[in-house]
């Protein structure tokens, strides 16, 4: 490695440190997000969830609980979009600019830290899905594997979070846009209700979409009811469309968010 | 001696916002800070300061001219522009949700030092500006003052010889300000070079060898305190009169006995001249204005502002003052 790139490494540590350092003095922020998740857990477990009956007689709540995952996994581009606006809004970006340091750490530490506080949250939901009657079903190599595949995606949001925290003005627009794009995601989705419920223009949406195929990949490999699945290719190998989505995505969002921050106030 | 500043022709337009027409921010900036001196950046707010400073620290590009800091370019050497110079900018730039000594230690380790060095260097600093009993706190708890020092420290993490602080301490009560203008001092006195901007002229006057003064993106003046102030004419000679219809006649009075060029506002009933003669004149404007019958509400001798060096300069007010006096 050279001095350059071992710079990069050490730096992007430093900042991972920072951003980790914050969290508990923002505990709003994770209680807010947490809540947030298991409201939609109790809503969907116990009220609306006896009206919307498996096809296979599986049960709802260990149907829900990945779909709650995934759909909180894909919230966290909120998350570091509006760190990215506040501390753009504060200077902190500009400090960091000003000094002898590698640009890409600024990027790269926040979000290996997002990614990390996803991972805890994660762990908060899946004691809170284990209460409610969730269960894993198929062995610990697999679940292993839902959990990667999960914080993988949780990394890659990060990147989307980035790239839009760097093009908005202010953290209520932030807030604002990466609601009304991932709420509508996540809920013209697989994770609460049959997709053939849904329009038939929107079907193909809720087959693709890489909240529904991240949500099919790990109800599978948590050995949950993942009735829903369809003839299509989503349906059939979820587990690779999802890895498709995500370096996809990451080829995507990570180069624009990188560049956008070399043009920033330039 | 070698200039640790140099720039030449700088220009900055900020691109036009929807609805908004293009601003050319820097119309052909030059300056040159020798090495070891302070160079006071003295203009109104929007004049360009804090552009200039921004090229001058890399965080900006400039559309036109060059410029070299420490010996590199600031476009083509960014990276090693910014291993020579510390930056304190116009409003703190500091973490929030870290402690003072977090801070630091942060700031330490991103300038590339190993961990003992920034730990040790944090503590250090806190110290040098009397930080260390709020160093375990957060920045949220932090006064304006101690987030500005913090600021100012964390600017100095990698020992810097040559500094830049743009408007150190706006916003500073009078105490605050004295005690950073002592720190400032210090630096300058352990060689630093200092380029520093401020919207007020005893601040340049007090801290800088030579002053820039800037206006609408450039410098139109450029010289020591002295050979400013030389322009300026010096202290100034403040009059209200009580009762504005005698407003010109106590200009025409006034003119005579100042010798020169009398400002005056019909709002606040205020006339202003450069003093000649120090206290005894204003004794004999006092004496000349009774024996004219013009009452007069309110006398002083003061210190020329900003507003005087531009009024001089430029024969118009800072564009700011009509905003500052209404709000
Ligand atoms: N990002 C920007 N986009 C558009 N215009 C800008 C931007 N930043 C500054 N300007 C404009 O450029 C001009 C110079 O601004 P600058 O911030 O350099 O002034 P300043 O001397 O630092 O003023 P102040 O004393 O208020 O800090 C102003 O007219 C300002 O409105
Ligand atoms: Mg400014």
């Amino acid at each position: 490695m050279s001095a350059q790139q071992s710079g990069a490494v050490s730096d992007a540590m430093v900042i991972t440190w920072r951003n980790l350092k914050r969290i508990p003095r923002i505990p709003e922020l994770a209680i807010f997000a947490i809540l947030q998740s298991i409201m939609f857990v109790l809503l969907f477990a116990f009220v609306f969830g006896g009206a919307i009956p498996l096809p296979d007689g599986g049960d709802y709540k260990e149907f829900l609980m990945p779909g709650i995952f995934a759909q909180t996994i894909a919230f966290a581009s909120a998350t570091t979009a509006i760190g990215m606006t506040d501390d753009m809004g504060k200077g902190l970006i500009d400090r960091f600019r000003s000094l002898p340091m590698s640009r890409s750490a600024v990027l790269s530490g926040r979000t290996v830290a997002d990614t990390i506080y996803q991972a805890g949250i994660l762990v908060v939901l899946m004691l809170a899905g284990l209460v409610v009657g969730w269960r894993v079903n198929n062995g610990l190599a697999a679940f292993l594997f839902a959990v990667v595949l999960l914080l993988a995606f949780a990394h890659v949001m990060a990147w989307l979070g980035i790239w839009i925290g760097l093009s908005v003005p202010n953290t209520e627009t932030a807030q604002q846009l990466t609601f009304v794009t991932i709420f509508p995601l996540t809920f013209i989705s697989n994770v609460f209700v049959p997709p053939a419920s849904l329009p038939p223009i929107l079907q193909p949406i809720a087959e693709w979409n890489p909240v529904s195929t991240l949500t099919a990949a790990t109800r599978e490999l948590f050995g949950n009811p993942n009735p829903y699945v369809g003839d299509g290719i989503p349906g059939q190998y979820p587990i690779l469309v999802t890895v498709g989505w995500m370096v996809v995505l990451l080829a995507i969002f990570a180069p624009l968010a990188i560049r956008k921050y070399r043009n920033t106030s330039q | 001696m070698t200039n640790a500043i140099e720039a030449e022709g700088l220009v900055k337009v900020y691109r036009a916002r929807r609805g908004s027409a293009e601003v050319r921010a820097l119309d052909g900036v030059d300056l040159d800070v020798p090495q070891g001196t302070v160079l006071g950046l003295l203009g109104p707010n929007g004049a360009g300061k804090t552009t200039t400073v921004r090229i001058l620290t890399t965080l900006l590009r400039p559309d036109a001219g060059r410029a070299t800091v420490a010996g590199y370019d600031v476009v083509k050497q960014s990276n090693e522009v910014r291993q020579s110079i510390g930056l304190s900018g116009q409003y703190a730039a500091v973490d929030e949700n870290l402690t003072g000594w977090e801070n630091l230690y942060m700031f330490g380790r991103l300038y590339g030092m190993p961990k003992a060095e920034a730990k040790s260097r944090a503590d250090e600093l806190l110290e040098q500006f009397t930080l260390s009993d709020a160093g375990g706190r957060t920045i949220k708890t932090y006064s304006g003052g101690m987030r500005r020092r913090l600021d100012l420290a964390a600017a100095l993490i990698g020992k810097p010889n040559l500094l830049f602080l743009d408007e150190p301490t706006t916003g500073l009560d009078p105490r605050s300000r004295l005690g950073m203008w002592d720190v400032i001092r210090g630096l300058v006195r352990e060689g630093t070079t200092l380029l520093l901007t401020t919207q007020y002229l005893e601040e340049a006057d007090e801290l800088a060898d030579t002053i820039a003064v800037v206006d609408t993106g450039k410098i139109i003046a450029q010289g020591t305190a002295d050979e400013l102030k030389a322009q300026v004419g010096g202290e100034r000679i403040e009059v209200v009169v009580k009762d504005r219809a005698l407003l010109p006649q106590a200009r025409e009075l006034l003119a005579v006995q100042a010798q020169g060029d009398v400002d005056f506002d019909e709002h606040t009933r205020r006339l202003t001249a450069a003093s000649t003669g120090g206290a005894q004149q204003l004794v004999s404007i006092v004496q000349a204005m009774g024996d004219a019958g013009i009452g007069i509400d309110d006398i002083t001798l003061r210190r020329p502002t900003l507003d005087d060096v531009f009024l001089t300069l430029t024969g118009h007010h800072t564009a700011d003052e009509s905003v500052e006096e209404n709000a």
